[in-house]
């Protein structure tokens, strides 16, 4: 089971970047919970400053773009 | 294990690059002769009529617009993937006050702002040590001197208005950053934000590979031109109508340069237009060369990108009123100054 957070406050980028991960675990074929981090200060402890930013178990794997689902894909099954 | 058909095949992606550069060159070249032939061959519009005028402007100017909002967005995009915020705030965190500000006012314009990043800007570079007028510096030329409005200002009204604005927009970055310095006006910043200062540790970097880098700026540009396109399309159409039908006199008479409360008044107006600079642009291309005032343009145009009741907002939530107050006041004399300075100097 992996856990994915979405950090951003909500604009049309972090909804656009929910659903790629959304479409990445169908693709990647696994187990994953997705939770919205909405709360600036949750968002900056995790080091970034722009946002959308993707976190995989804890680490963040991108921030300030929107990876498509196939990239997030990839490293869910990394 | 599932397959992941995602490793990508690399040689047709750069040629799709290099037949894309190739393709929007031939446009940019074919645009203007396009547009006089079918307006006046193809539809048989009179040159030099109302109509004729109104609509070839209408079908020259959408092309053009449209191909360097493409080409430009994406090329400034790929520019400032390179440029990351939690970068520039290392470089911004160690200089001095003046040499902060007119850095800061510099890496706006290459740096991404859209107003719901502007909050984790703000606490991220008061949290590395960031001083707060430098931070205002950046506030206030991120959004100003963006992109879309300098290519929307280079096209319609060619090179040297562009290179104006940017000036007088990063110097009211630069003043507004010193002034907001002096005042010192930390204790209206939010507590929890000085709370954080000290705990971003290390900042997490994106590793890119350049085809990644082009797909992104790609994507990111597309996007924005569809969603600022319909408000292009009306801001064209209107601004052919003006070109067309509206008298010079009337455009004088209000904004010319006789009338000296037109800056404050066209400052006003833009206020509400926030969000729509994209879809103004062209109907003050239209009102510029119907007689208004250089400088009256000018304030009109950098008051629609820098004055943003949203992002006023937004911003509450890390600063208080009396800081958002003076940050609004100080913008918007920065502006009138430019638009009465630049009135009185070409006048």
């Amino acid at each position: 089971m992996k856990k994915i957070e979405v950090l951003g406050p909500g604009c049309n980028n972090c909804v656009r970047l929910e659903k790629n991960a959304r479409e990445a675990v169908v693709m990647a074929g696994i187990d994953a919970e997705i939770t919205k981090v909405t709360d600036y200060a949750e968002i900056m402890s995790y080091g970034i400053m722009s946002t959308p930013g993707l976190v995989i178990d804890g680490k963040v794997v991108s921030a300030g773009r929107i990876p498509s689902a196939g990239d997030i894909a990839v490293w869910l099954s990394e | 294990m599932t397959t992941l058909a995602l490793r990508r095949t690399h040689v047709p992606f750069w040629l799709g690059v290099g037949a894309a550069v190739v393709a929007w060159t031939i446009a940019w070249f074919a645009a203007a002769p396009f547009a006089a032939w079918l307006a006046f061959d193809v539809l048989g519009l009179q040159a030099g009529s109302h109509l004729g005028e109104a609509i070839a402007f209408f079908l020259y100017d959408v092309p053009k617009v449209l191909l360097l909002l493409l080409g430009i967005v994406t090329v400034v995009t790929l520019i400032r993937g390179f440029f990351p915020p939690e970068k520039v705030r290392g470089a911004l965190a160690g200089r001095g006050e003046f040499a902060g500000s007119v850095g800061a006012a510099g890496l706006g314009i290459v740096t991404p702002f859209c107003s719901c990043s502007a909050v984790p800007l703000f606490i991220g570079f008061v949290e590395a040590g960031v001083p707060l007028g430098v931070t205002f510096a950046f506030l206030i030329s991120s959004p100003m001197v963006n992109e879309v409005a300098l290519v929307l200002l280079w096209g319609l009204f060619g090179p040297g208005i562009a290179a104006v604005y940017m000036v007088a927009g990063l110097t009211v970055a630069i003043v507004g950053g010193l002034v907001i310095g002096r005042l010192h006006m930390e204790r209206y910043v939010e507590d929890y934000v000085w709370a954080l200062q000290g705990t971003g540790g290390a900042s997490f970097e994106m590793k890119l590979t350049p085809e990644d880098r082009v797909r992104d700026a790609w994507t990111y540009t597309k996007d924005l031109v569809r969603r600022i396109l319909p408000y292009i399309l009306v801001g064209i159409g209107i601004g052919a109508f003006i070109h067309g039908f509206v008298p010079t006199d009337l455009v004088v008479a209000i904004g010319g340069p006789g009338n000296p409360l037109a800056v404050p008044l066209v400052v006003l107006i833009a206020i509400p237009l926030y969000s729509n600079a994209a879809g103004t642009i062209p109907i003050v291309q239209a009102l510029l060369g119907k007689g208004m005032a250089v400088g009256t343009t000018l304030a009109f145009m950098m008051a629609m990108t820098a004055i943003s009741v949203p992002e006023f907002i937004i911003l509450k939530k890390v600063i208080k009123t009396p800081l958002i107050a003076v940050f609004a006041t100080i913008v918007t004399i920065g502006i009138l100054i430019i638009g009465y300075l630049f009135n009185f100097l070409i006048y």
